[in-house]
Protein backbone atom coordinates (compact mmCIF):
# COMPACT_ATOMS: atom_id res chain seq x y z
CA UNK A 1 0.00 0.00 0.00
CA UNK A 2 2.77 2.35 0.72
CA UNK A 3 5.63 3.31 -0.98
CA UNK A 4 9.04 2.43 0.29
CA UNK A 5 10.11 5.87 0.68
CA UNK A 6 7.07 6.31 3.04
CA UNK A 7 7.94 2.95 5.08
CA UNK A 8 11.73 4.29 5.37
CA UNK A 9 10.30 7.61 6.99
CA UNK A 10 7.65 6.03 9.24
CA UNK A 11 10.45 3.77 10.59
CA UNK A 12 13.25 6.17 10.36
CA UNK A 13 11.45 9.02 10.54
CA UNK A 14 13.84 12.46 11.13
CA UNK A 15 13.73 14.89 13.01
CA UNK A 16 11.11 13.78 15.59
CA UNK A 17 11.20 15.92 18.98
CA UNK A 18 10.37 19.14 20.71
CA UNK A 19 12.64 22.11 20.45
CA UNK A 20 12.42 23.74 24.10
CA UNK A 21 13.18 27.46 22.72
CA UNK A 22 11.25 27.28 19.84
CA UNK A 23 11.17 30.25 17.56
CA UNK A 24 7.94 29.38 15.87
CA UNK A 25 5.36 26.47 16.90
CA UNK A 26 2.79 25.38 14.41
CA UNK A 27 -0.46 22.84 15.62
CA UNK A 28 -2.85 21.58 13.43
CA UNK A 29 -5.32 18.85 13.32
CA UNK A 30 -7.54 18.33 15.91
CA UNK A 31 -7.76 14.80 18.70
CA UNK A 32 -11.58 14.69 18.03
CA UNK A 33 -10.80 14.25 14.33
CA UNK A 34 -7.83 12.16 14.69
CA UNK A 35 -4.71 13.37 13.67
CA UNK A 36 -2.37 15.77 15.28
CA UNK A 37 0.72 17.14 13.86
CA UNK A 38 3.21 20.11 16.03
CA UNK A 39 6.02 21.27 14.29
CA UNK A 40 8.61 23.25 15.88
CA UNK A 41 11.13 25.72 14.37
CA UNK A 42 14.26 27.63 15.37
CA UNK A 43 14.87 30.64 12.71
CA UNK A 44 18.00 32.32 11.96
CA UNK A 45 17.86 35.35 9.63
CA UNK A 46 14.58 34.36 8.35
CA UNK A 47 16.56 30.70 7.49
CA UNK A 48 14.95 27.71 9.21
CA UNK A 49 18.05 26.32 10.98
CA UNK A 50 16.16 23.23 13.13
CA UNK A 51 13.50 22.16 12.86
CA UNK A 52 11.47 19.03 14.85
CA UNK A 53 7.86 17.17 14.90
CA UNK A 54 5.95 15.38 17.14
CA UNK A 55 2.60 13.60 15.39
CA UNK A 56 -0.35 11.76 16.46
CA UNK A 57 -1.84 9.81 13.18
CA UNK A 58 -1.31 6.58 10.65
CA UNK A 59 1.95 5.41 8.83
CA UNK A 60 0.97 8.38 6.23
CA UNK A 61 1.22 11.38 8.55
CA UNK A 62 4.04 10.11 10.54
CA UNK A 63 6.06 10.09 7.18
CA UNK A 64 4.79 13.57 5.61
CA UNK A 65 5.61 14.85 8.68
CA UNK A 66 8.95 12.76 8.62
CA UNK A 67 9.74 14.20 4.95
CA UNK A 68 8.04 18.12 5.46
CA UNK A 69 11.00 18.65 8.18
CA UNK A 70 13.64 17.35 6.25
CA UNK A 71 12.48 19.80 3.09
CA UNK A 72 12.31 22.59 5.09
CA UNK A 73 15.48 22.13 6.89
CA UNK A 74 17.87 24.78 5.66
CA UNK A 75 15.56 27.18 3.47
CA UNK A 76 14.10 30.45 4.23
CA UNK A 77 10.62 30.88 5.43
CA UNK A 78 9.18 31.73 1.95
CA UNK A 79 10.67 29.11 0.08
CA UNK A 80 9.12 26.91 2.94
CA UNK A 81 5.89 28.73 2.66
CA UNK A 82 5.72 27.41 -1.10
CA UNK A 83 6.03 23.91 0.19
CA UNK A 84 2.24 22.29 -0.93
CA UNK A 85 1.42 18.96 0.13
CA UNK A 86 1.52 17.77 -3.72
CA UNK A 87 5.10 18.39 -3.34
CA UNK A 88 5.77 16.23 0.19
CA UNK A 89 3.72 13.56 -1.42
CA UNK A 90 5.77 13.29 -4.29
CA UNK A 91 8.78 13.18 -2.64
CA UNK A 92 7.34 10.28 -0.78
CA UNK A 93 7.06 8.60 -4.35
CA UNK A 94 2.97 9.08 -3.68
CA UNK A 95 0.46 8.50 -1.10
CA UNK A 96 -2.55 6.23 -1.09
CA UNK A 97 -5.76 8.84 -2.49
CA UNK A 98 -7.27 8.00 0.90
CA UNK A 99 -3.89 9.39 2.67
CA UNK A 100 -3.83 12.53 0.60
CA UNK A 101 -5.25 14.80 3.80
CA UNK A 102 -2.29 13.23 5.62
CA UNK A 103 0.34 15.73 3.21
CA UNK A 104 -2.13 18.45 3.65
CA UNK A 105 -1.47 18.01 7.25
CA UNK A 106 2.17 17.91 6.85
CA UNK A 107 2.51 21.35 4.84
CA UNK A 108 -0.15 22.96 7.01
CA UNK A 109 1.63 22.39 10.39
CA UNK A 110 4.87 24.05 8.80
CA UNK A 111 2.83 27.15 7.27
CA UNK A 112 1.72 27.50 10.85
CA UNK A 113 4.63 27.26 12.68
CA UNK A 114 6.15 30.17 10.43
CA UNK A 115 2.85 32.10 10.85
CA UNK A 116 2.86 31.47 14.58
CA UNK A 117 6.92 33.05 14.10
CA UNK A 118 5.93 35.76 11.80
CA UNK A 119 2.95 36.40 14.42
CA UNK A 120 5.87 37.09 17.38
CA UNK A 121 8.18 39.44 15.37
CA UNK A 122 5.41 41.69 14.61
CA UNK B 1 10.84 -13.82 9.95
CA UNK B 2 8.41 -15.20 12.64
CA UNK B 3 4.46 -14.69 11.93
CA UNK B 4 1.75 -14.75 14.43
CA UNK B 5 -1.24 -13.90 13.29
CA UNK B 6 -3.85 -12.57 15.53
CA UNK B 7 -6.44 -11.60 13.32
CA UNK B 8 -9.49 -14.59 13.19
CA UNK B 9 -12.27 -12.36 13.15
CA UNK B 10 -10.88 -10.92 9.88
CA UNK B 11 -10.73 -14.32 8.20
CA UNK B 12 -9.00 -17.97 9.34
CA UNK B 13 -6.76 -20.58 7.21
CA UNK B 14 -8.90 -23.15 6.05
CA UNK B 15 -8.49 -26.54 7.95
CA UNK B 16 -6.46 -29.09 6.05
CA UNK B 17 -9.56 -31.75 6.53
CA UNK B 18 -11.77 -29.11 5.03
CA UNK B 19 -9.55 -28.59 1.89
CA UNK B 20 -9.31 -32.31 1.69
CA UNK B 21 -13.08 -32.44 1.43
CA UNK B 22 -13.46 -29.56 -1.11
CA UNK B 23 -10.86 -30.62 -3.67
CA UNK B 24 -13.03 -33.85 -3.84
CA UNK B 25 -15.54 -31.74 -5.17
CA UNK B 26 -13.94 -30.01 -7.58
CA UNK B 27 -12.40 -33.00 -9.31
CA UNK B 28 -14.24 -36.24 -8.57
CA UNK B 29 -17.78 -34.82 -7.66
CA UNK B 30 -18.26 -32.35 -9.52
CA UNK B 31 -21.87 -32.98 -11.07
CA UNK B 32 -24.14 -29.93 -10.88
CA UNK B 33 -26.50 -31.36 -7.83
CA UNK B 34 -29.51 -30.43 -10.43
CA UNK B 35 -28.84 -33.27 -12.99
CA UNK B 36 -30.57 -36.32 -12.98
CA UNK B 37 -27.44 -38.37 -14.51
CA UNK B 38 -24.83 -40.11 -12.05
CA UNK B 39 -22.51 -36.89 -11.60
CA UNK B 40 -25.13 -34.84 -10.83
CA UNK B 41 -26.48 -37.76 -8.07
CA UNK B 42 -22.59 -37.56 -6.71
CA UNK B 43 -23.25 -33.44 -6.25
CA UNK B 44 -26.97 -33.99 -4.87
CA UNK B 45 -25.32 -36.22 -2.21
CA UNK B 46 -22.63 -34.46 -0.88
CA UNK B 47 -25.05 -31.17 -0.97
CA UNK B 48 -27.28 -33.26 1.11
CA UNK B 49 -24.49 -34.12 3.65
CA UNK B 50 -23.40 -30.77 4.07
CA UNK B 51 -27.00 -29.38 5.05
CA UNK B 52 -26.79 -32.11 7.16
CA UNK B 53 -23.93 -31.35 9.23
CA UNK B 54 -24.62 -27.76 8.87
CA UNK B 55 -27.90 -28.46 10.60
CA UNK B 56 -26.57 -30.59 13.21
CA UNK B 57 -23.71 -28.06 14.14
CA UNK B 58 -27.10 -25.74 15.44
CA UNK B 59 -29.71 -27.87 15.86
CA UNK B 60 -31.78 -27.06 13.33
CA UNK B 61 -33.43 -29.93 10.60
CA UNK B 62 -31.75 -29.87 6.86
CA UNK B 63 -34.56 -28.35 5.38
CA UNK B 64 -34.16 -25.42 7.60
CA UNK B 65 -30.75 -24.91 5.90
CA UNK B 66 -30.19 -22.20 2.74
CA UNK B 67 -26.72 -21.90 1.55
CA UNK B 68 -25.47 -18.31 0.56
CA UNK B 69 -22.35 -16.66 -0.83
CA UNK B 70 -21.65 -15.72 2.86
CA UNK B 71 -22.33 -14.09 5.59
CA UNK B 72 -22.86 -10.57 4.16
CA UNK B 73 -25.91 -12.83 1.70
CA UNK B 74 -27.46 -14.37 4.36
CA UNK B 75 -28.34 -10.89 6.75
CA UNK B 76 -28.80 -9.76 3.36
CA UNK B 77 -31.65 -12.29 2.52
CA UNK B 78 -33.16 -12.89 6.29
CA UNK B 79 -33.83 -9.79 6.66
CA UNK B 80 -34.85 -8.14 3.20
CA UNK B 81 -37.14 -11.57 2.93
CA UNK B 82 -39.07 -10.82 6.01
CA UNK B 83 -39.12 -7.32 5.29
CA UNK B 84 -40.67 -8.10 1.95
CA UNK B 85 -43.25 -10.58 3.12
CA UNK B 86 -44.76 -8.54 6.54
CA UNK B 87 -45.01 -5.32 4.86
CA UNK B 88 -48.99 -5.72 5.60
CA UNK B 89 -48.55 -6.31 9.09
CA UNK B 90 -45.92 -3.59 9.60
CA UNK B 91 -43.17 -2.02 8.88
CA UNK B 92 -41.15 -1.70 11.84
CA UNK B 93 -37.57 -3.01 12.33
CA UNK B 94 -35.25 -3.02 15.68
CA UNK B 95 -31.52 -3.63 15.10
CA UNK B 96 -28.32 -2.44 17.25
CA UNK B 97 -26.00 0.33 16.96
CA UNK B 98 -23.17 -2.21 16.93
CA UNK B 99 -24.32 -4.18 14.14
CA UNK B 100 -21.51 -5.85 11.19
CA UNK B 101 -22.32 -3.63 8.23
CA UNK B 102 -23.93 -6.62 6.01
CA UNK B 103 -26.87 -5.95 9.26
CA UNK B 104 -26.97 -2.38 9.73
CA UNK B 105 -27.02 -1.29 6.03
CA UNK B 106 -29.35 -3.52 4.86
CA UNK B 107 -31.91 -2.44 7.80
CA UNK B 108 -30.69 1.69 6.77
CA UNK B 109 -31.60 0.44 3.20
CA UNK B 110 -34.77 -0.42 3.46
CA UNK B 111 -35.46 2.57 6.08
CA UNK B 112 -35.07 4.73 3.06
CA UNK B 113 -38.26 2.08 1.14
CA UNK B 114 -41.04 3.07 3.79
CA UNK B 115 -39.67 1.10 6.88
CA UNK B 116 -39.52 2.65 10.24
CA UNK B 117 -36.03 1.64 11.82
CA UNK B 118 -35.36 1.72 15.34
CA UNK B 119 -31.20 1.30 16.18
CA UNK B 120 -30.87 0.33 19.95
CA UNK B 121 -28.08 2.05 22.01
CA UNK B 122 -25.51 -0.22 23.87
CA UNK B 123 -24.05 0.56 27.20
CA UNK B 124 -19.62 0.68 27.54
CA UNK B 125 -19.29 -2.90 27.08
CA UNK B 126 -21.28 -2.81 23.72
CA UNK B 127 -24.35 -4.80 25.27
CA UNK B 128 -27.89 -3.99 24.39
CA UNK B 129 -30.14 -3.88 27.04
CA UNK B 130 -32.93 -6.61 27.12
CA UNK B 131 -35.40 -3.27 28.28
CA UNK B 132 -34.77 -1.07 25.94
CA UNK B 133 -35.41 -3.67 23.19
CA UNK B 134 -38.67 -4.07 25.03
CA UNK B 135 -39.78 -0.39 25.36
CA UNK B 136 -38.88 -0.10 21.36
CA UNK B 137 -40.97 -2.95 20.48
CA UNK B 138 -44.53 -1.27 18.53
CA UNK B 139 -47.41 -3.34 17.45
CA UNK B 140 -45.91 -2.21 14.33
CA UNK B 141 -42.49 -4.36 14.71
CA UNK B 142 -42.27 -7.51 12.05
CA UNK B 143 -38.33 -7.78 12.59
CA UNK B 144 -35.64 -7.43 15.49
CA UNK B 145 -32.30 -8.20 14.16
CA UNK B 146 -29.38 -8.30 16.59
CA UNK B 147 -25.66 -10.19 16.19
CA UNK B 148 -24.63 -13.09 18.72
CA UNK B 149 -21.21 -11.58 18.97
CA UNK B 150 -19.88 -9.10 18.37
CA UNK B 151 -17.41 -8.72 15.64
CA UNK B 152 -15.28 -5.83 17.15
CA UNK B 153 -15.06 -6.05 20.63
CA UNK B 154 -16.40 -9.68 21.53
CA UNK B 155 -19.34 -8.85 23.40
CA UNK B 156 -21.88 -11.48 23.40
CA UNK B 157 -25.26 -10.06 23.48
CA UNK B 158 -28.17 -11.64 25.86
CA UNK B 159 -29.77 -13.25 22.66
CA UNK B 160 -31.92 -15.90 24.72
CA UNK B 161 -33.68 -13.50 26.44
CA UNK B 162 -34.28 -10.72 23.82
CA UNK B 163 -35.65 -14.04 21.42
CA UNK B 164 -38.11 -15.00 24.07
CA UNK B 165 -39.29 -11.17 24.48
CA UNK B 166 -39.76 -10.78 20.57
CA UNK B 167 -41.56 -14.24 20.34
CA UNK B 168 -43.65 -13.41 23.20
CA UNK B 169 -44.95 -10.23 21.39
CA UNK B 170 -44.83 -12.26 17.73
CA UNK B 171 -42.01 -10.43 16.19
CA UNK B 172 -39.37 -12.36 14.10
CA UNK B 173 -35.82 -12.44 15.71
CA UNK B 174 -32.45 -12.77 13.37
CA UNK B 175 -29.05 -12.81 14.86
CA UNK B 176 -25.76 -12.87 13.03
CA UNK B 177 -24.02 -15.76 14.38
CA UNK B 178 -21.03 -15.30 11.83
CA UNK B 179 -18.25 -14.50 15.07
CA UNK B 180 -20.31 -16.88 17.69
CA UNK B 181 -20.15 -20.00 15.67
CA UNK B 182 -17.70 -22.64 16.98
CA UNK B 183 -16.15 -20.41 19.77
CA UNK B 184 -19.72 -20.15 22.25
CA UNK B 185 -22.39 -22.51 21.50
CA UNK B 186 -25.03 -21.82 18.98
CA UNK B 187 -27.57 -23.76 18.67
CA UNK B 188 -31.02 -22.34 17.25
CA UNK B 189 -33.87 -23.23 19.99
CA UNK B 190 -31.44 -22.73 22.90
CA UNK B 191 -31.21 -18.77 20.96
CA UNK B 192 -34.95 -19.19 20.59
CA UNK B 193 -34.35 -17.39 17.43
CA UNK B 194 -36.37 -17.80 14.34
CA UNK B 195 -33.57 -16.83 11.38
CA UNK B 196 -29.40 -17.08 12.28
CA UNK B 197 -26.57 -16.63 10.21
CA UNK B 198 -23.24 -17.89 9.56
CA UNK B 199 -20.17 -17.85 7.00
CA UNK B 200 -17.65 -19.97 6.06
CA UNK B 201 -14.35 -18.24 6.61
CA UNK B 202 -14.51 -17.58 10.50
CA UNK B 203 -14.47 -21.19 11.06
CA UNK B 204 -11.52 -22.34 9.05
CA UNK B 205 -13.68 -22.45 6.33
CA UNK B 206 -13.40 -21.21 2.65
CA UNK B 207 -14.44 -17.36 1.70
CA UNK B 208 -17.54 -16.71 -0.66
CA UNK B 209 -20.02 -19.08 1.49
CA UNK B 210 -22.24 -19.10 4.32
CA UNK B 211 -25.58 -20.42 5.35
CA UNK B 212 -29.05 -18.94 6.60
CA UNK B 213 -30.73 -21.09 8.86
CA UNK B 214 -34.96 -20.48 8.78
CA UNK B 215 -37.66 -21.87 10.98
CA UNK B 216 -39.87 -23.77 9.86
CA UNK B 217 -43.01 -22.23 8.91
CA UNK B 218 -41.30 -18.58 9.52
CA UNK B 219 -42.64 -15.51 7.24
CA UNK B 220 -39.87 -15.25 4.86
CA UNK B 221 -39.61 -15.42 1.36
CA UNK B 222 -37.07 -15.32 -0.95
CA UNK B 223 -36.58 -11.34 -2.49
CA UNK B 224 -33.32 -10.76 -3.59
CA UNK B 225 -32.44 -13.23 -6.46
CA UNK B 226 -34.39 -14.22 -9.55
CA UNK B 227 -33.26 -17.29 -11.00
CA UNK B 228 -33.54 -21.18 -11.04
CA UNK B 229 -35.41 -23.18 -8.38
CA UNK B 230 -32.14 -24.27 -6.59
CA UNK B 231 -32.26 -24.50 -2.37
CA UNK B 232 -35.95 -24.98 -2.66
CA UNK B 233 -37.02 -22.01 -3.99
CA UNK B 234 -34.76 -20.14 -1.46
CA UNK B 235 -31.78 -18.71 -3.27
CA UNK B 236 -31.59 -19.29 -7.24
CA UNK B 237 -28.04 -20.08 -8.54
CA UNK B 238 -25.63 -23.22 -8.66
CA UNK B 239 -24.92 -24.22 -6.18
CA UNK B 240 -21.36 -24.05 -4.55
CA UNK B 241 -20.78 -27.66 -3.96
CA UNK B 242 -17.45 -27.45 -3.02
CA UNK B 243 -17.77 -24.52 -0.45
CA UNK B 244 -21.42 -25.76 1.03
CA UNK B 245 -19.47 -29.09 1.63
CA UNK B 246 -16.19 -27.26 2.93
CA UNK B 247 -18.44 -25.42 4.99
CA UNK B 248 -20.22 -28.63 6.82
CA UNK B 249 -16.92 -29.85 7.27
CA UNK B 250 -15.87 -26.90 8.78
CA UNK B 251 -18.86 -26.99 11.15
CA UNK B 252 -18.63 -30.12 12.02
CA UNK B 253 -15.20 -29.65 13.24
CA UNK B 254 -15.93 -26.64 14.94
CA UNK B 255 -18.74 -28.27 16.77
CA UNK B 256 -16.47 -31.24 17.92
CA UNK B 257 -14.24 -29.55 19.10
CA UNK B 258 -15.37 -25.90 20.84
CA UNK B 259 -15.16 -27.07 24.68
CA UNK B 260 -11.83 -27.64 24.54
CA UNK B 261 -10.76 -25.21 22.32
CA UNK B 262 -12.55 -22.82 23.90
CA UNK B 263 -11.16 -23.92 27.66
CA UNK B 264 -7.75 -23.13 25.74
CA UNK B 265 -8.53 -19.95 24.06
CA UNK B 266 -9.92 -18.75 27.11
CA UNK B 267 -6.43 -19.20 28.92
CA UNK B 268 -4.56 -17.83 26.11
CA UNK B 269 -6.63 -14.78 25.95
CA UNK B 270 -6.81 -14.24 29.70
CA UNK B 271 -2.89 -13.74 29.89
CA UNK B 272 -3.03 -11.33 26.67
CA UNK B 273 -5.39 -9.32 28.51
CA UNK B 274 -3.71 -9.27 31.68
CA UNK B 275 -0.14 -8.62 30.25
CA UNK B 276 -1.27 -6.16 28.11
CA UNK B 277 -2.63 -4.13 31.27
CA UNK B 278 0.06 -4.67 33.73
CA UNK B 279 2.81 -3.65 31.12
CA UNK B 280 1.33 -1.11 28.73
CA UNK B 281 0.16 2.02 30.68
CA UNK B 282 -2.83 3.83 29.78
CA UNK B 283 -4.37 0.99 28.03
CA UNK B 284 -8.02 0.26 27.99
CA UNK B 285 -9.84 -3.35 27.51
CA UNK B 286 -12.73 -2.89 24.87
CA UNK B 287 -15.98 -4.88 24.94
CA UNK B 288 -17.61 -6.89 28.44
CA UNK B 289 -14.77 -8.00 30.73
CA UNK B 290 -16.02 -11.39 30.98
CA UNK B 291 -19.31 -11.81 28.47
CA UNK B 292 -17.19 -12.00 25.50
CA UNK B 293 -15.66 -14.11 22.89
CA UNK B 294 -13.02 -16.82 24.58
CA UNK B 295 -10.74 -15.79 21.70
CA UNK B 296 -11.33 -11.93 21.53
CA UNK B 297 -8.93 -9.19 22.93
CA UNK B 298 -9.39 -5.60 21.85
CA UNK B 299 -7.76 -2.49 23.50
CA UNK B 300 -7.43 0.96 22.98
CA UNK B 301 -4.66 2.55 23.44
CA UNK B 302 -3.73 6.15 24.49
CA UNK B 303 -2.22 8.98 22.71
CA UNK B 304 -1.53 6.56 19.86
CA UNK B 305 -3.23 5.58 16.31
CA UNK B 306 -4.17 1.84 14.93
CA UNK B 307 -2.79 2.34 11.59
CA UNK B 308 0.61 2.85 12.76
CA UNK B 309 0.51 0.01 15.36
CA UNK B 310 -0.53 -1.79 12.83
CA UNK B 311 1.86 -1.16 10.78
CA UNK B 312 4.57 -1.49 13.61
CA UNK B 313 3.27 -4.97 14.61
CA UNK B 314 3.50 -6.49 10.88
CA UNK B 315 6.94 -5.45 10.89
CA UNK B 316 7.81 -8.12 13.82
CA UNK B 317 5.35 -10.33 11.90
CA UNK B 318 2.13 -9.89 14.59
CA UNK B 319 -1.02 -9.47 12.40
CA UNK B 320 -3.88 -7.58 14.15
CA UNK B 321 -6.72 -5.06 13.02
CA UNK B 322 -7.77 -1.79 14.18
CA UNK B 323 -10.96 0.16 14.59
CA UNK B 324 -9.19 3.30 13.51
CA UNK B 325 -10.61 6.16 11.05
CA UNK B 326 -6.99 5.81 9.61
CA UNK B 327 -7.67 1.92 8.63
CA UNK B 328 -11.28 2.20 8.04
CA UNK B 329 -10.99 4.37 4.16
CA UNK B 330 -14.25 6.41 5.67
CA UNK B 331 -11.87 9.36 8.09
CA UNK B 332 -14.06 7.95 10.57
CA UNK B 333 -13.20 5.85 13.66
CA UNK B 334 -15.33 2.38 13.93
CA UNK B 335 -19.19 3.09 14.81
CA UNK B 336 -19.37 0.18 16.89
CA UNK B 337 -16.47 2.27 19.29
CA UNK B 338 -18.28 5.20 19.19
CA UNK B 339 -21.47 3.83 19.97
CA UNK B 340 -20.20 2.46 22.93
CA UNK B 341 -19.21 6.18 24.22
CA UNK B 342 -15.44 5.71 23.42
CA UNK B 343 -14.44 9.04 22.12
CA UNK B 344 -13.34 9.57 18.40
CA UNK B 345 -9.21 10.32 19.85
CA UNK B 346 -9.54 7.37 21.79
CA UNK B 347 -11.36 4.91 18.67
CA UNK B 348 -8.47 5.65 16.71
CA UNK B 349 -5.60 4.37 19.31
CA UNK B 350 -8.04 0.61 18.71
CA UNK B 351 -6.38 -2.47 18.06
CA UNK B 352 -8.23 -5.80 17.85
CA UNK B 353 -6.55 -9.32 18.76
CA UNK B 354 -8.15 -12.31 17.81
CA UNK B 355 -7.02 -15.94 18.50
CA UNK B 356 -7.53 -19.28 16.67
CA UNK B 357 -6.76 -22.28 15.99
CA UNK B 358 -2.83 -21.66 15.53
CA UNK B 359 -2.18 -19.33 18.58
CA UNK B 360 -0.10 -20.63 21.75
CA UNK B 361 1.27 -19.52 25.13
CA UNK B 362 3.93 -18.35 23.32
CA UNK B 363 2.42 -15.95 20.82
CA UNK B 364 1.81 -13.85 24.06
CA UNK B 365 4.80 -13.53 24.96
CA UNK B 366 6.24 -12.82 21.53
CA UNK B 367 3.46 -9.90 20.98
CA UNK B 368 4.16 -8.57 24.79
CA UNK B 369 7.81 -8.45 23.96
CA UNK B 370 7.12 -6.87 20.50
CA UNK B 371 4.29 -4.27 21.41
CA UNK B 372 5.79 -2.45 24.36
CA UNK B 373 8.69 -1.02 22.44
CA UNK B 374 6.09 -0.24 19.84
CA UNK B 375 4.12 1.19 21.76
CA UNK B 376 6.86 3.22 23.63
CA UNK B 377 8.35 4.55 20.16
CA UNK B 378 4.93 5.83 19.09
CA UNK B 379 3.62 7.50 22.38
CA UNK B 380 7.46 9.41 21.89
CA UNK B 381 6.82 10.73 18.64
CA UNK B 382 3.24 11.65 19.75
CA UNK B 383 2.58 15.47 20.82
CA UNK B 384 -0.61 13.77 23.13
CA UNK B 385 0.59 12.68 26.62
CA UNK B 386 -1.68 12.84 29.96
CA UNK B 387 -1.20 16.37 30.43
CA UNK B 388 -1.51 17.94 27.08
CA UNK B 389 -4.22 19.91 26.53
CA UNK B 390 -4.44 21.99 23.21
CA UNK B 391 -6.83 24.59 22.75
CA UNK B 392 -7.95 23.74 19.37
CA UNK B 393 -10.87 25.94 18.56
CA UNK B 394 -9.27 28.22 16.77
CA UNK B 395 -7.82 25.39 14.32
CA UNK B 396 -11.34 24.05 13.63
CA UNK B 397 -11.61 25.71 10.34
CA UNK B 398 -8.26 24.35 9.07
CA UNK B 399 -9.34 20.69 10.25
CA UNK B 400 -10.12 18.80 6.92
CA UNK B 401 -10.16 15.59 8.60
CA UNK B 402 -13.17 14.64 9.75
CA UNK B 403 -16.78 15.20 8.97
CA UNK B 404 -17.60 14.61 12.74
CA UNK B 405 -16.19 16.90 14.92
CA UNK B 406 -17.99 17.24 17.39
CA UNK B 407 -16.37 20.27 18.67
C1 LIG C 1 -20.53 -10.26 12.44
C2 LIG C 1 -20.28 -10.45 10.99
N1 LIG C 1 -21.33 -10.55 10.14
C3 LIG C 1 -21.16 -10.72 8.82
C4 LIG C 1 -19.90 -10.80 8.26
C5 LIG C 1 -19.78 -10.95 6.78
O1 LIG C 1 -19.54 -12.26 6.41
P1 LIG C 1 -18.95 -12.58 4.95
O2 LIG C 1 -17.56 -12.08 4.96
O3 LIG C 1 -19.02 -14.09 4.85
O4 LIG C 1 -19.82 -11.92 3.97
C6 LIG C 1 -18.79 -10.72 9.10
C7 LIG C 1 -17.41 -10.81 8.56
O5 LIG C 1 -16.73 -9.83 8.34
C8 LIG C 1 -18.98 -10.52 10.49
O6 LIG C 1 -17.95 -10.40 11.33
S1 LIG D 1 -3.54 10.23 10.05
FE1 LIG D 1 -5.48 9.35 9.74
S2 LIG D 1 -5.38 8.67 7.73
FE2 LIG D 1 -3.47 9.55 8.04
Amino acid sequence: MYSEKVMDHFENPRNVGEIADADGVGLVGNPTCGDIMKIYLKIDNDVITDIKFKTFGCGAAIATSSMVTEMAKGKTLDEALRLSNQSVAEALDGLPPQKMHCSNLAADALHAAIDNYREKQK
Amino acid sequence: MRRVYMDHSATTPVRPEVVEVMLNCLTEKFGNPSSLHYFGRLGRRALDEAREKVANAIGAKPEEIVFTSGGTEADNMAIHGVAMLNQNRGNHIITSAVEHHAVLNTVKALGKQGFTVTILPVDKYGMVSVEDLANAITDKTILITIMHANNEVGTVQPIKEMAALAKAKGVLFHTDAVQSMGKIPVNVDELGVDLLTISGHKIYGPKGVGALYIRKGTRWRQSLFHGGAQERLRRAGTENVPGIVALGKACELAVQELDKEAVRLTGIRDKLIQEVMEKIADVRLTGHPTKRLPNHASFCFEFIEGESMLLSMDMKGIAASSGSACTSGSLEPSHVLLAMGIPHELAHGSIRLTLGRDNTMEDVDYFIENMVPIVERLRAMSPLNPDSEFDFEENCADCKISSSCHL
